[in-house]
């Protein structure tokens, strides 16, 4: 996997919100790549920054944020390239599924139309009918019937949203798809679905896939590789199954464990969670950022934030106390 | 230390209210044309107030009228006199006093009929709602010059019975805003709560649904102060008018009924309508910038 | 359907539900049954959960089961006797169970501190008048608070719900409810909406109100995993039917509903089953398959094996009954019926 062309790299990134009240640290120094035919995951919570990380990606971030570090889609900077450049990159080079499509849909207008909108966008010179058949067959990759490109947002269920949604990022034929928490707010079972089709779409459009949610779970069946963030920085990273099955962070073990494995006799009536909330980006805590909620938290912990290091290769962990008793 | 808990909650409680207002003032404070608009407010409203100060009150006295007929403005009389040889200027500065008292009678009226309408037939179900809601619409679509024009005939001409026919034409606006308003806030789960925790109708409207609608009406009662100030120029300048008394419409009316314009006396007609223009504008200012203070979505980042 | 023999049909059972239907009529004009006939019996002190999937019916019935919603047929019983909707009655239910409603960012009014939304209840109810220990109000709602998990309570006394975390705002929902001393707390969707890691704080703090207060927890979720860390009991519905229920080991660990056995291969946490990802979605309440409501997903039918054991006309035309709310693990399949009827 690794001679493969590298879709999405980013290095060092930091973001930070300009407000009156200063400059508030969103993401504070990122390194994360996706390659082709691969799936990346990204896993945390609200105000972990995930979010404010996927925006730079097709250079979407509002516009009090600056942006510092690199962020090379297909080997372009996003960040410092022209506009007319980036129009071009934007949904035909990199698409993002955003969180909470589902009501992003345009009510009044039939889904297909839609669908087609990226499409007359990129090329205006396209017949028609290429058009509508170029749908047809997005929609077929997304598992629903021609029938349903005539449908309005409303009369589709939530997992037939989420999938028009994916249809829409195919659109323009990106080899990379940024997923934002694309299965929240979805039945279990739906959830599957999805999860299902976003890996049949990796291996037969050999695109490569970054997916963002708080659910280590999710992340743990569809995808290679994990990075666990907390605070805007990346405090874990590994195979996803050496993220979910053997954590090395106390925060990506409070992760894992927050949804029990099933018939373990040891979670019943044994809820595991995180005291407290994740910090407030205008007062972080000294040090590491995760001390005040961490049940291994010491003394130390507190004097300076923990860097990045491997602890095995491939296994980065933003912990002194990894290996520790 | 559980008394301790009461008191100082409330006193905390106050302290609170107080930063909000500051708040709310900041946020206010921003909006330049909203500020313009409270400067220029303020000065007709201390004009209104201070009218004794600024102006001889027997200048209004059609017997004891001290200038001639239709001077021009000179300095004596900053803008002239009229017809009947008042100055305009004091014609103009009491004149304020009952446009601007009319108006915001009006508005009170308005606002107290429409809301109470507004809430119950946003509020109740079957019947009740219907016929509220049908009388509400009936209103509304009732042309309102004809209605105003019966209205002042029946009810004869004077500064109350103006500011009941304004008042009577306008709550229908404010009652469908607060209607769709209360229907909204119905369905939210907040509401769901309270009935569950055992409240009534009745407290269910005064504890939640009435806070929630209230900056709404806030805001939308500038903004009818605004109309209601223009249709009293307008009914006094038709002649509906207290006779007995100076407002701005019935200064333009009479600039109109005496050809000021083909005579050329536009001290009496400009004055009058620019000092409208001017008021009708600030409330309207005022009013949207309150609309962006208390709806965070309307505000710029 | 008052039946003649009246009482409780578990004992102990402090609400319960008997053969509730609940019907709305589309905008189309179609009859649509959220619930379609369901049997539920909670008893003190006990947690059960309700897991179901959008179009299940679960938050129909809880909120059934508190009177926010009249049932069209079947009736719902506190201690034995049938619930009254007048306003006395209603209001005696509520003394005696509350429920936390799904969304708790929209449960609270925006323009309310903290410190009134949970003296609502309070207000409401007098149970300043009628406290044992003579407290005032601020006592009250400090000591709900506390109870929440608040700690300490006069410092949110007057913050307002935008100023809170989700978590907070769950807790703040909870303490406006435990204000009232209630016997049983309906939840619904307690932990979905908040983040991962403070999920197992607020499933804490239902168990331990459960230990100190005696207080049941009936928990409406999609979430078997939060079945499995908090209730004695589970039920499973589907389209408005419950499909299998039973003691949460007996129905997670040995499932018998295909409905059931799907839900749980697909849970990512559990490697041991093979997935099996049902096609389609949950049907329309108003167009309600015939025979097993399930039938047309259910992949016992699909692979043959309700061909082979000789009931798959049954599935596709004959209607099940609906489960009684007896404690023991019961399944409404018919191949269930088959092979459970097999000896060995």
């Amino acid at each position: 996997m690794s001679g493969a062309t590298e879709l999405l790299a980013m290095r060092d990134v930091h973001v930070a919100y300009r407000t009156t009240e200063g400059t508030l640290p969103a993401v504070r120094g990122v390194d994360l790549v996706v390659r082709e035919g691969e799936v990346v995951g990204v896993a945390g919570e609200s105000g972990c920054g995930k979010s404010t990380l996927v925006s730079t990606v097709l250079r979407l971030q509002p516009k009090d944020a600056v942006v510092s570090g690199d962020v090379e889609v297909l080997g372009q900077d996003v960040q410092t390239i022209s506009w007319g450049d980036l129009r071009v990159l934007r949904w035909a080079s990199a698409s993002i599924v955003f969180q909470g499509a589902l009501h992003s849909l345009n009510p009044v207008q039939r889904v297909g139309r839609q669908i087609a909108e990226p499409i007359l966008v990129h090329e205006p010179a396209l017949p028609a009918d290429q058009v509508q058949r170029r749908v047809v067959e997005l929609l077929d990759q997304v598992g629903l019937s021609a029938a349903r490109g005539r449908a309005y947002p409303h009369q589709l269920s939530g997992g037939q949203k989420q999938r028009v949604m994916i249809a829409m990022a195919l659109a323009c034929r990106p080899r990379l798809i940024v997923a934002d928490e694309p299965t929240t707010a979805l039945d279990v079972m739906v959830q599957a679905q999805i999860l299902d089709l976003l890996r049949d779409l990796v291996r037969d459009l050999g695109v490569g896939l970054l997916l963002i949610s708080h659910d280590l779970s999710v992340l743990a069946d569809v995808c290679d590789r994990v990075l666990v963030m907390y605070a805007g920085r990346v405090v874990e990273a590994g195979t996803a199954d050496q993220v979910f099955t053997d954590p090395l962070h106390p925060y990506s073990q409070a992760l894992s464990g927050a949804f029990p494995r099933i018939g373990d006799p040891a979670a019943r009536y044994a809820p595991a969670g995180l005291a407290g909330d994740p910090p407030d980006p205008r007062a972080l805590p000294s040090g590491c950022s995760f001390s005040p909620r961490c049940p291994r938290a010491v003394d130390r912990c507190s004097e300076a934030e923990p860097p990045l290091v491997e602890v095995a290769p491939g296994r980065p962990v933003a912990c002194i106390r990894v290996g520790e008793p | 230390m559980t008394t301790g808990a009461t008191i100082s909650s409330a006193a905390l409680a106050r302290r609170r209210r107080a930063e909000a207002w500051k708040r709310n003032w900041r946020l206010f404070r921003r909006n330049r044309a909203g500020l313009f608009g409270l400067g220029l407010l303020v000065f007709f409203i201390l004009l209104a107030i201070c009218a004794p100060l600024l102006a001889d009150g027997d200048g209004l006295d059609l017997t004891t009228a001290p200038g001639g007929v239709l001077e021009h403005p000179s300095g004596e009389y900053w803008l002239g006199t009229d017809d009947s040889g008042r100055p305009i200027l004091t014609l103009l500065i009491y004149g304020a006093r009952v446009s601007l008292f009319v108006g915001l009678l009006a508005t009170l009226m308005a606002m107290v009929i429409g809301t109470l309408i507004g809430l119950a037939s946003g509020f109740l179900e079957g019947w009740p709602a219907a016929v509220l809601f049908r009388l509400t619409e009936w209103f509304l679509v009732i042309p309102f010059l004809p209605l105003a024009l019966i209205l002042a005939t029946v009810l004869g001409r004077g500064l109350f019975n103006i500011a009941l026919v304004i008042g009577i034409t306008s709550w229908p606006a404010t009652a469908l805003l607060i209607r769709s308003q209360t229907l909204s806030i119905k369905e939210r789960p907040y509401l769901e709560r309270a009935r569950l925790l055992g409240a009534s109708k009745w407290q269910q409207v005064t504890g939640h649904v009435l806070p929630n609608v209230t900056p709404m009406i806030f805001a939308n009662t500038t903004l009818t102060v605004a109309v209601a100030i223009l249709t009293e120029t307008t009914l006094s300048f038709l002649g509906l008018g207290d006779p007995t008394r100076v407002s701005w419409g019935t200064m333009l009316d009479g600039a109109f009924s005496v050809g000021a314009i083909t005579t050329g006396a536009w001290w009496y007609i400009v004055p009058p309508g620019v000092c409208v223009v001017l008021v009708v504008l600030a409330f309207t200012l005022v009013g949207q910038a309150l609309e962006e203070v208390f709806n965070p979505r309307l505000r710029s980042r | 359907m008052s039946s003649p023999e009246g009482g409780p049909l578990l004992e102990g059972a402090l609400l319960e539900a008997r053969g509730v239907q609940v019907e709305f009529v589309t905008r189309s004009g179609h009859a649509a049954r959220a619930l379609d006939g369901v049997d539920v019996s909670v008893r003190r002190g006990e947690v059960l959960a309700i897991v179901g999937e959008s179009g299940s019916g679960k938050t129909t019935l809880a909120r059934t089961l508190i009177g926010l919603q009249r049932p069209t047929t079947g009736e719902v019983l506190l201690e034995g006797r049938p619930l009254t909707y007048s306003t006395r009655g209603l209001r005696n239910l509520r003394s005696r169970v509350q429920m936390v409603l799904q969304d708790a960012s929209a449960s609270l009014n925006p323009r309310q501190t903290v410190y009134e939304s949970v003296a609502e209840g309070i207000r409401l109810h007098k149970t300043v008048a009628s406290d044992e220990q003579a407290r005032n109000e601020a006592e009250l709602v400090s000591a709900a608070m506390a109870e929440a998990g608040l700690r300490p309570p006069e410092r949110l006394f007057l913050r307002y719900p935008h100023e809170l975390s989700g978590g907070q705002k769950q807790r703040v929902l909870i303490a406006g409810a435990l204000a009232l001393r209630p016997e049983l707390l309906l939840a619904d969707e307690p932990v979905s909406s908040l983040d991962a890691s403070i999920r197992g704080e607020i499933l804490a703090l239902l168990l331990k109100l459960r230990q100190e207060l005696g207080m049941g927890v009936v928990v409406v979720t999609h979430d078997l995993g939060l079945a499995w860390n908090i209730a004695d009991r589970i039920a499973v519905m589907y389209l408005g039917r419950v499909v299998e229920c039973g003691t949460t080991e007996e129905v997670l660990t040995a499932p018998k509903h295909p409905y059931t056995r799907a839900l749980l291969s697909v849970v990512p946490e559990i490697e041991e089953l093979e997935p099996v990802v049902l096609t389609g979605e949950v049907p329309d309440p108003s167009r309600i398959p015939t025979g097993c409501r399930f039938h047309p997903r259910c992949p016992a039918l699909a692979d043959g094996s309700a061909e082979r054991a000789g009931i798959a006309d049954a599935c596709r035309t004959a209607p099940l009954e609906i489960l009684p709310a007896t404690g023991l693990h019961r399944v409404a399949c018919h191949l269930d019926r088959v092979l459970s009827a097999q000896p060995g």
